[in-house]
Formats: structure tokens, sequence, C-alpha cells
């Protein structure tokens, strides 16, 4: 298919709690993107940064940075920021510029140093950020509108917090097989009830951390691909990176209210299933040809809501899908092979590439220990703050 | 800080959105600028109370304090509050508050109805932050 790019190399520096620069684990992710590519760095053409906001000035501009550290060398340089999106949108943008001729070959790089505890906005009186006005005004952070979203779907699909917990059984599983993982340690279910509750129905395990973390991919054109002998390489086939329609009547971070309805019929589709749905179009299949899932598991219940989100059950049926074991290894759709967020915690700019590495492991059959068998489609799913959609399909 | 967000006093404190006069498209927080319906060639948006009782979208707490913007006091233990996001009817939109003081998680459910009550967000020596707060229906406290 002519709107395929090729991804050449994944990398990746482990996350966790490592108190250095984003640059470093930037660098090294890069480097090891170059080498599993066995590609020099001055072969690249072109680099895309996903943009690291804390830590200084609001936005890093991370491609020239990264371009820096690794040694200036005249490629082309973009950097992005969509919050959780940002690094869907800098694949975007390397998949443009290599369709559009401008580049053969393209790193992509993200990654961030995260503070401790709760994510903030920037200091400042700043009315005009909904960001800001909603830790103001309400002290809503991150996990109460998880909590919002996993009390709903108790009220209305019958979800269980034995469902929840399940969900980070499953994921801190993974996670326990993935050297990049930060936390490697299966978790049971009591150690899931046995946690404190951050916000209510909602406990710490049923929570992602905050993490440091890098991911980096070299992308490239197939026939640049098929000249450095990989005659099949793994592929980008879809990157969506949709807004939402309007009226968006599903309360979202970091709004204070929904849009209202009282004039427009909203679309019976809600906007993290736009997301799905538009890259799925894009690559021309659907939910019964993936082979693995990597979606943005902020919390446990989130998870289940993107089962349905992505068309890998009906509406209200993402726990009944889980008790089946249909998203665990081994399962007919296998969700966050990688551990997910459960096991790395968000490293913001890096978090969407790292899913992408992960689809590209998988697809070459490059997993290890958390291997999916005869894997050959894969999706990424994600959502940035303000309203960025972030989907990847890969193919192999 | 949110100039124009609610007015009124006790039975008459409500939350200020703005309508669309073409489309009448609601808007909280209001929405001065442009109607953002975007098949609205665009109108004049009127200031507009909305509706005091709504149905509870969904609930939570917050059992650890929060950082700042929010404002809390650190030499006191944290008291957690809860949240509510409450559907309001006519406007058919979500509109997220806390609670008042000393509702907790187990006093609520979703679809119960609650009503709009004026609440202190904060206060210092020289101002008190008026704020809107969800108190379910039946309640004095």
């Amino acid at each position: 298919m002519t709107g395929d790019v090729a991804v050449l190399g994944a990398g990746m520096h482990p996350w966790g709690k490592w108190g250095r620069g984003f640059v470093e684990y930037g660098v090294a992710a890069a480097r090891a993107a170059l080498a599993d590519a066995g590609l020099g760095w001055r072969e690249v053409g072109s680099i895309v940064g996903a943009d690291t906001v804390r830590g200084g000035y609001p936005g890093h501009v991370a491609g020239a940075t990264f371009a820096k550290a690794l040694g200036w060398q005249g490629a082309r340089v973009t950097s992005v920021y969509a919050a959780c999106a940002s690094g869907a949108q800098a694949v975007a943008a390397a998949r443009a510029q290599i369709l559009a001729g401008l580049a053969e070959v393209v790193l992509v790089v993200g990654a961030d140093a995260a503070p401790k505890g709760f994510f903030r906005p920037a200091g400042g009186d700043r009315p005009d950020d909904p960001d800001w006005l909603r830790f103001r005004v309400l002290g809503a952070t991150n996990p109460t509108y998880f909590g919002l979203y996993a009390r709903r779907r108790m009220a209305v699909h019958g979800d269980t917090l034995e469902d929840f917990a399940q969900v980070k059984v499953k994921n801190s599983a993974m996670g326990a097989l993935n050297p990049y993982a930060r936390y490697r340690k299966r978790v049971g279910a009591e150690e899931v009830a046995a946690s404190a509750v951050v916000a209510d129905p909602l406990r710490l395990l049923d929570i992602c951390a905050t993490s440091d973390g890098g991911a980096a991919l070299v992308l490239s054109s197939v026939e640049f691909a098929r000249g450095r002998g990989a005659a099949e390489p793994v592929r980008i086939r879809a990157v969506s990176t949709v807004t939402p329609t309007y009226p968006n009547t599903v309360l979202d971070l970091p709004d204070i209210a929904t849009d209202s309805a009282a004039a427009v019929e909203p679309a019976a589709e809600t906007f993290r299933a736009s997301i799905a749905r538009a890259a799925y179009e894009e690559a021309g299949l659907g939910p019964e040809d993936l082979s693995l899932a990597e979606v943005y598991d902020l919390s446990t219940a989130l998870e289940l809501q993107w089962y349905e989100d992505l068309g890998l059950c009906g509406e209200g049926e993402g726990a009944k899908l889980l008790r089946e074991g249909a998203t665990a290894p081994g399962g007919r759709i296998p969700v966050n092979t990688s551990g997910g967020l459960a096991s790395f915690g968000e490293a913001v700019p890096a978090q969407a590439i790292a899913q992408v590495c992960e689809l590209t492991w998988q697809l070459r059959g490059e997993a290890g220990d958390r291997q999916i068998e005869h894997a050959r489609v894969g999706i990424t799913a994600n959502q940035g703050l303000f309203g960025h959609g972030s989907a990847v399909v890969a193919v192999r | 800080m949110v100039t124009g967000w609610f007015a009124g006093d006790g039975d008459d404190f409500t939350l200020l959105g703005t309508r669309c006069s073409a489309c009448a498209a609601v808007f909280f927080p209001r929405e001065d600028g442009c109607c953002r319906n975007p098949g609205c060639a665009g109108g004049d948006l009127a200031e507009i109370p909305l509706s005091r009782r709504g149905r509870v979208w969904s609930y939570t707490d917050s059992r650890y304090r929060p950082p700042s913007p929010y404002v809390t006091d650190p030499e006191l233990p944290w008291e957690p509050y809860t949240l509510i996001a409450v559907e309001l009817a006519a406007e058919r939109i979500v509109v997220l508050g806390q609670a008042v003081p000393g509702v907790t998680v187990a006093d609520l459910s979703v679809g119960a109805e609650v009503e709009l009550v004026p609440g202190v967000l904060h206060e210092d020596g020289e101002t008190v932050w008026t704020t809107w707060r969800w108190r379910p229906t039946g309640v004095t406290a």
C-alpha cells in the first residue's frame, strides 16, 4: 500500500524514576533505535521530537534538543506538542514528511523526566487556561476524572472493583516480562484491594504513576527499507490524530463541563471511539483484523472503556471481555502486552511512541517472553489533553 | 478569578452560562467570543442562568491533597472533598463541582438529584472566594 511507511528501528530507555534529565533518556532511546535500524545518525534526514513541557519553560523544543545532543548534522527538524498525544503527532509528522518525499529516513524521539506526585499545571495565575482552572476552582486532579469514569461504569454497566483490579493483575503480569517497564512485579487482586483509595472508587494500584522514560523510532520509506535489506518490515498503515466532534458530551480532562447538546444532537460515537474509527478507516481494516492492542490505561477502568471504543466488544461489555480472558495473552485480542501504563507509568511525550515500539517488537516476533503468537496487525490508542486523538495502526 | 460564572445568594444563587441567539447552543463556563457550534454562522452570546437542579452523572472524591494552584493549608490535616458531575436536563450539559462539605461518596448515587448552593472555596484575611457547590436535595447541611 502506497501510504505505508516502514519502521526500521525501535528503541527505549528503561522507565522509572531515575532522577536525570529528559535529554539523556531521549538520546539513549534514539541511539537504541538507530542501532536497531542499522543506521548511523548522519544518515537520518529529519528528526521529530515530541516536546517535554515540565522541567523548564513551557515547551522544550525537543527536536532540536535531541539533534544537538546527538551532534548537529544538518537534519530537517520538527518539534510537536499535543500533551499525551505528542508521540503520535510526532509519528504523524514523520510519516507525512516521508510520504511527501521530504525525507527518506526520520528519527522520532520522545522523553520526559516526571515530577513527583500529581501532574499539575504550570505556575502563576492563569485563569485563561482550562487546565489551571480545574485545579484552582475544583481541585480536580487527573485521578478524580478517572474516578468519575470508573464510578459511571459501575453504575451504568455493572463493572466491579474486582474487574478493575483484574486489569492491573493482567498488565502487571506482562510488565513483569518487559525489561523496559518500571514495575516488574506481578500484582495480585488482593494487593490492589489493599492499596489506598486515591479517588473513589479507584485505588493507588488502579492508577498509573508518573515516570521518567524515553522511546524512539526510525521510520523510512518502504523503498528505503527494502534497499537496506528489510524485505518485509513492520509498516505504519494509519495514524489518527482527530479532534472531537461538537458537542463532546463526555466530561473530559481538563474540562469543568461538557459541551451542551441543547442545540446539536451528539454523534452516536464518542470522541475516543472516533479516534479508533479514523485509524481503522485509514488502514482499511477493522477490529476483527487485530492481533493485539496497546491502549492508554491511565486507570484500570479506562482500559475497559477502550475495549469498547476500539470495537473489541459491544458497549458495556468491556468487563465481560476481560473476564473471558480475551484481552490476556493467549486470548482473542491481547491488550497491553507491554504491561501498559500500569507497568510503565506516564512519561508524557514518550508513551505514544513506546506503544508503537511494542507493536513493532510484537509484529517482528521479537517480544521475548511476552510474545503474542502470529501477530500481524496491531493498534495503539491514546488521548491527548485538550482534544488530541491518537491511534496508530501497524502491520506486518 | 472566574468573573461572571455565577450570581445571586441563597435560593437565587445560579451558575451563569451564555446562549447563542442563532442556534441556541449553551456554554458553561461562559463563552463570550464566538459560538463554538461548527454548524452555526454565529449569533450574539447572551448571559443565561443555568438550571439549579440536576442529576448525578458520576461522582468521586480526592483522598490526597491536590497540588497548587488549589489552595489548601498544609498546616491542617487533609480533609477529602467530594466531586460531583451533574447533568442539567434543560441545558443537556454536565457540570463538575465540589459537593458541600460533609457530603461523602457514601451519600451519593448516579441519577440522584442535587441542587446548586453557594460555598466558600478559600478565604484569607482580605478576601473570601465564593464558588458553587452541589448538595443532594433534601439535605440542609
